[in-house]
């Protein structure tokens, strides 16, 4: 069964709407912004979105489930992702990838129990010249190690 | 006397520390009383000396890197805001080999300026180009991007001026500009670097483009990866509205050009132009069938040009210097100057700028210093993931569109990511099929599936089961994905694979337990 949508939710996403319906082609610009206030797409914002904008629910379905940055769940409340890609490859990063997940206990697309992190692949960060890259949230780091990796865990535990 | 310090704002650099460096430098000079403005510049380019902080003084700007926040103090006790001796000093930047060398037009203001001030960038030669261009007819414009040799630098290498006048020669109410800003290829970090190092080149380039064309509204289509690059070009683009070179009077012409970044959300197919286009309208990245071009029928349907970050932030050069003087630079069919970006398992990653015809020896180890690891490189791929890998015995190979054509390889976006004799290419050519199954619009089948099944073989390959059952397997599937795929997600992701096991075939073979 599919979770109604909370009040709160119900609003935030009627704003966002409001905010962007004269924009054309919003519905990507609405998804981020939905997913900006609630953290994910609730799948019972859907069909909220699709009759506000005019799109069948299959047309906003496809969008959310297209891109792979638009999350189905809530994730944890920091987002830990790990460049996968080749130039991160030749520098290690499929150990530091290991390394990752059995520090933080969970596999990729998986959030620790505590709620803390969720951890996600990522192909390209942009940073090529210092790889491997992980990007926390929107803080980005070079030339990360498993040491290195295991400073910034520390960091970002203090900090939350 | 108030001291200028600059320390970048450009992603690697904050991935390395520049900003504890940056508030660490403001705090220490606030303790000794001295007066220092500290500017956040862009990335000079030289990634292993990052975070790079440079001190304006008399003898011009000095290097100091890589500046972590705990070197700090030291450096004020070495005087280091008046160019002191240190440790981590490199003397002046421009006089350093790496910069010295290069021939920099399009990144000539990266590092350099302070990226969101429209005042330092018309001190430095900006909007220069749009003024020029706005003595001339649109027909001219679009003629001089034409004779200028440009070809698109996202990868295709279609000559920029043919698509600017099939847009032109379009009758149409409504034209727009887009640029492809979704540089989603491993190795690659040019637009990224422009767009936070110097966007306002960007911006003056689109503003001539859809000046040019007729288009009055022009979209940035940036990858969400791209967090940094995204603030830069909002607070560029805001100070262009403000100076009145963006808006309904661009520099007083009375013509108007609005200009927007619009975020994409992971997806790398959407660096192909017609899924961009779908994702701009609000839609599923999906490839679209051509005809028609989008240069006849693009973005809501309406002519439009795409291009690539360095294909319009090129343009102003053009417009401002000449197209004669942009064509001097390169050989062949390759003209003007190329940003390469080295990458991966290097020991001096970073941007070189040079006319085309650079060897790859020489980018590798004169400019790169060969790996980082130290141990010798085995391979490099050059163009992205759907680029082919070159084995060391042909380094010698000019990058150009047309040399590196010639030995089954491709440019791409100019990117090399190198690795060392510790690679496993069967692994590699594993890689590229898998990221082609997590990327592939789902289209058409050679894509979809073919990605897919192209894994499982590999992985019965790495196992040794069958082998040479499993490679011509793997070669008949390469052939359908090359001829079959509706783009070049399905129809060059062949290329790592087939030249992966072209090049490296002990890599394939010596696992077999056939016997």
């Amino acid at each position: 069964m599919q979770q109604p949508l909370a009040p709160a939710q119900r609003d935030a996403v009627l704003r966002v709407v409001a905010a962007n319906r004269s924009r054309p082609g919003a519905l990507i610009e609405i998804l981020h912004a939905v997913q900006a206030e609630l953290g994910f797409i609730p799948a019972a914002a859907v069909p909220v979105l699709a009759e506000e904008l005019n799109l069948s629910r299959a047309e906003v379905h496809g969008v959310v489930t297209f891109y792979h940055y638009f999350r189905h769940t809530p994730p944890g409340r920091q987002i830990v992702r790990v460049c996968q890609a080749e130039s991160c490859q030749a520098m290690g990063a499929e150990a530091l990838t290991e390394h990752v997940k059995q520090r933080l206990g969970v596999d990729f697309h998986e959030t620790t129990a505590d709620g803390q992190f969720t951890l996600e692949p990522v192909y390209c960060l942009g940073n090529c010249a210092c790889s491997p890259a992980v990007m926390k949230d929107e803080e980005i780091c070079g030339r990360v190690t498993p040491h290195r990796f295991d400073e910034l865990l520390a960091q970002w535990r203090r900090k939350s | 006397m108030s001291i200028d310090i600059y320390v970048p704002r450009d992603s690697g650099a904050l991935s390395l520390g520049a900003e504890a460096t940056a508030q660490a430098i403001a705090k220490e000079a606030q303790a000794r009383s001295l007066e220092v403005r500290v500017i956040r510049n862009g990335s000079r380019g030289m990634y292993w000396l990052e975070p790079l902080v440079e001190v304006v003084t008399p003898m011009g700007r000095v290097a100091y890197g890589p500046v972590q926040a705990s070197d700090v103090p030291g450096l004020f006790d070495a005087a280091f805001h008046t160019g002191g001796k240190h440790a981590l000093a490199h003397g002046v930047t421009d006089e350093l080999p790496f910069l010295k060398t290069q021939q920099r037009l399009t990144f000539e203001r990266v590092g350099v300026t302070d990226p969101v001030s429209v005042a330092d960038y018309v001190a430095h030669g900006g909007y220069q180009g749009l003024k020029q261009s706005l003595k001339m007819t649109q027909a001219e414009v679009v003629q001089a991007i034409t004779d200028s040799g440009l070809r698109g630098r996202g990868g295709a290498a279609f000559p920029t001026g043919i698509k600017w006048k099939t847009v032109l020669d379009q009758k149409a109410a409504q034209k727009y500009v887009t640029c492809n800003a979704d540089e989603g290829d491993s190795g690659t970090f040019a637009d990224r670097m422009l767009m936070e190092g110097d966007p306002l080149m960007l911006v003056e380039g689109m503003t001539i483009a859809g000046l040019a064309v007729g288009a009055t509204q022009g979209y940035i289509y940036l990858r969400c990866e791209y967090p940094h690059a995204f603030k830069v070009l909002n607070e560029a683009i805001a100070a262009a509205y403000q100076t009145r070179y963006l808006g309904a009077d661009v520099m007083g012409s009375g013509r108007r050009f609005d200009l927007e970044v619009r975020l994409g959300a992971g997806a790398y197919i959407c660096g192909e132009e017609t899924s961009m286009l779908e994702s701009l309208e609000g839609k599923r990245g999906e490839v679209r069938v051509r005809p028609p071009l989008p240069a006849i029928k693009g973005l809501f349907g309406q002519p439009t040009i795409v291009n690539n970050v360095i294909t319009l932030a090129s343009v102003p050069v053009v417009l401002a210097r000449g197209a004669t003087f942009y064509r001097d630079f390169g050989t062949g069919k390759s003209r003007g100057t190329l940003p390469i970006q080295l990458a991966g398992n290097i020991k001096h990653g970073g941007l070189v700028e040079r006319a085309f015809g650079l060897t790859l020896k020489e980018l590798l180890y004169d400019y790169g210093g060969g790996s980082a690891t130290g141990r010798p490189l085995r391979a490099v791929q050059v163009g992205g993931p759907l680029g082919a890998y070159i084995p060391a015995s042909q380094f010698d190979v000019a990058v150009d569109y047309e040399a590196l054509s010639g030995i089954g390889a491709l440019l791409g976006h100019g990117g090399i990511v190198a690795f060392d004799d510790t690679v496993d290419m069967a692994k590699m050519a594993r890689y590229a099929l898998e990221f082609c199954a997590v990327e592939s619009c789902g289209k058409c089948t050679p894509c979809r599936i073919g990605s897919t099944r192209g894994v499982e073989v590999m992985d019965r390959i790495i196992q040794g089961v069958e082998t040479e059952r499993n490679v011509r397997l793997l070669e008949d599937l390469c052939e359908t994905m090359l001829q079959g795929s509706l783009c070049g997600l399905g129809g060059m992701t062949p290329f790592p694979v087939t030249s992966a096991l072209k090049h490296f075939s002990e890599d394939f073979r010596s696992r077999s337990r056939d016997h």
